[in-house]
């Protein structure tokens, strides 16, 4: 395996388009379904989970040899819910009122499908330094599907962007909420469960478009297939 | 001598459409009759948003636009949902509910022929869904009516959102006999006092009750035109008389009888229009018996337990997910073939 910075180029366009976990792989669905009512809430837990990430996968690369492979779920799990405990508990210290916005989601990264297939997929089989590369990136890739999301629901439900950014920034942040719609009388949908789902397939068709453009125009429509979405699990 | 078999020339698409619309002219009628002329208002207001969605979403995707928009199946779309809404609604509810059916329920999925759910439907559960309040702000009949609205009031309310001076809200609108009796009985009223007020008619709310009747009767054209089959208007009226009759043998005070559960809310719209729709409904005899009784019971569940007034929407909507399962298990046996 070359250790070249072609390896790395590589790992960050995966991260990034390629290989989303959101649009692509469709992974880590409970949050991006769940907290996206909003930009803030979207993206910090989408960035949170990619700390998250690189630490678990920088955790599991150097002792991967010395994990027995009948019971490298559990140490996996293990050291990914230690890490998401010290995440926990940081932000409950330092940043109480969106800890409690998101609530139960912040725990849940331990059993967030993207986490552990980042893990055994890849740190498991890679060197310390592509595989914390690669669990940030991933992890950012899918922290950037959040906050889109979480933008347009925003917009569309409620009419504003950026709201709560004082939970996350202190009060004197209050002032960056943009209110997009004055007047706005919401549009609740949205906001509902349902408007998670729509926003996310048109978020996927999107890249599914500009994918098979760039393809087009790359004048190599024969050769690769391009990486459609297909549903892994939550 | 005439022998079998014949070649019949099935009607096309356009056809089929402008019967049903024909078919709807006189609820219409009923419904101004009754109600005033503001649902003409958003008819005509639906009607112009469909095609213009349609139009584009055909020229988006590169299909012909002119034969999909003449086919007349987007103007049925718009007159079921415009039917359905409280026809005071601001005009941009109207406008998002069609766009809604038009771009996401009908186009986004495939386009005439391919769409899963009922686009009238799915517009009218994202509107109910996402703007309760407006959706309950229904006209009170005008035999009962505290002011009565000319044709350019009612324009100005719809988009202006103004009422002539001294005529408040209240006076033009009212909840509809399904969402009264709801929330009277949970109040502990007897059924008496409740269908004794003015706004209940002799079996189902006053005016409503004339507008089902006139849809009962488009619905019959219907079938004597054979555009639609007595299955589903059959399985749905019979399930919903059923599931009401034995809860009011069971218990009158608490529950109201089949007459008022066929007569009220869009139970006649739901048999002959809505649920009898071919694409998102089943295929086969069978099939279509198991969709509407099943439509028929979901929507009694839901007007008398159910958190919302009427229950057809959701109802139609959850049937509709279930149509590839009814077709796949009602397959008829094909003649020669062993079971």
């Amino acid at each position: 395996m070359s250790q070249g910075t072609n390896q790395y180029q590589e790992i960050v366009q995966n991260g990034l388009w390629r290989q989303n976990p959101g649009v692509v792989q469709l992974l880590g669905l409970c949050p991006t379904l769940a907290v996206t009512t909003s930009v803030v809430n979207g993206f910090s837990l989408g960035l949170l989970t990619a700390l998250v990430m690189a630490a678990s996968n920088a955790s599991v690369s150097p002792v991967r040899r010395w994990v027995p492979s009948e019971i490298r779920i559990p140490v996996f799990i293990l050291i990914i819910a230690a890490l998401v405990t010290v995440g926990d508990l940081a932000m409950h210290a330092y940043l109480h009122a969106l800890h409690l916005v998101l609530g139960i989601f912040i725990p849940l990264i331990v059993t967030n499908c993207i986490v552990l297939a980042r893990v055994e997929a890849f740190a498991a089989k890679n060197n310390t330094a592509p595989s914390a590369l690669d669990g940030l990136m991933m992890g950012l890739g899918l922290a950037l599907v959040l906050a889109i999301l979480g933008g347009i629901r925003e917009v569309i439900g409620k009419g504003t962007l950026f709201s709560g950014i004082d939970l996350a920034l202190g009060p004197a942040a209050k002032q960056f909420v943009i209110t997009v719609v004055p007047h706005y009388q919401g549009f609740l949908l949205a906001v509902l469960p349902p408007g998670a789902f729509m926003g996310l397939a048109l978020l996927v068709a999107t890249r599914n478009w500009l994918e098979q453009r760039r393809q087009a125009k790359a004048g190599n429509a024969s050769s690769a297939p391009v990486d459609t979405a297909m549903a892994h699990g939550h | 001598m005439d022998r079998s078999p014949y070649v019949t020339e099935s009607p096309s698409v356009s056809v089929i459409m402008l019967k049903v619309m024909l078919a709807l002219v006189p609820g219409i009628v009923a419904y101004v009759w009754m109600f005033g002329s503001g649902v003409l208002i958003s008819l005509a207001l639906a009607s112009v948003t469909a095609l213009v969605a349609e139009a584009a979403m055909l020229k988006v995707r590169s299909r012909p636009v002119m034969p999909f928009l003449l086919d007349g199946s987007a103007m049925v779309t718009a007159w079921l949902l415009a039917l359905a809404l409280p026809p005071l609604a601001p005009w941009w509810l109207i406008v998002v509910g069609t766009l809604f059916a038009i771009v996401v329920a009908k186009q986004l999925y495939g386009g005439l022929g391919y769409n899963p759910f009922n686009p009238a439907m799915v517009g009218y559960a994202v509107l109910l869904i996402s703007f309760p309040v407006l959706m309950t702000q229904w006209p009170a009949p005008l035999a009962i009516a505290g002011a009565k609205l000319s044709f350019m009031d009612q324009w100005n309310y719809i988009f202006n959102r103004v009422l002539p001076g001294g005529i408040g809200l209240d006076a033009i609108s009212s909840a509809t006999p399904l969402d009264t009796l709801k929330t009277q009985l949970r109040l502990q009223h007897s059924m008496e006092s409740i269908t004794s007020a003015p706004l209940f008619g002799q079996f189902g709310g006053k005016g409503g009750e004339v507008v089902a009747g006139a849809y009962l009767l488009g619905g019959l054209y219907m079938w004597q035109q054979r555009i639609i089959t007595w299955h589903i208007p059959v399985a749905f009226l019979g399930a919903l008389a059923l599931m009401s009759g034995v809860a009011h043998v069971v218990n009158p005070e608490h529950y109201a009888g089949p007459l008022f559960h066929l007569f009220s809310g869009a139970s006649m719209l739901c048999a002959f229009f809505i649920a009898t729709d071919p694409i998102s409904g089943p295929t086969t005899p069978r099939g279509k018996l198991i969709f509407a009784a099943a439509i028929g019971v979901l929507t009694w569940l839901v007007r008398v337990y159910g958190g919302y007034p009427d229950g057809v929407a959701f109802a139609v909507l959850l049937l509709n997910i279930c149509v590839p399962l009814i077709d796949a298990n009602t397959q008829p046996r094909v003649f020669g073939h062993p079971k």
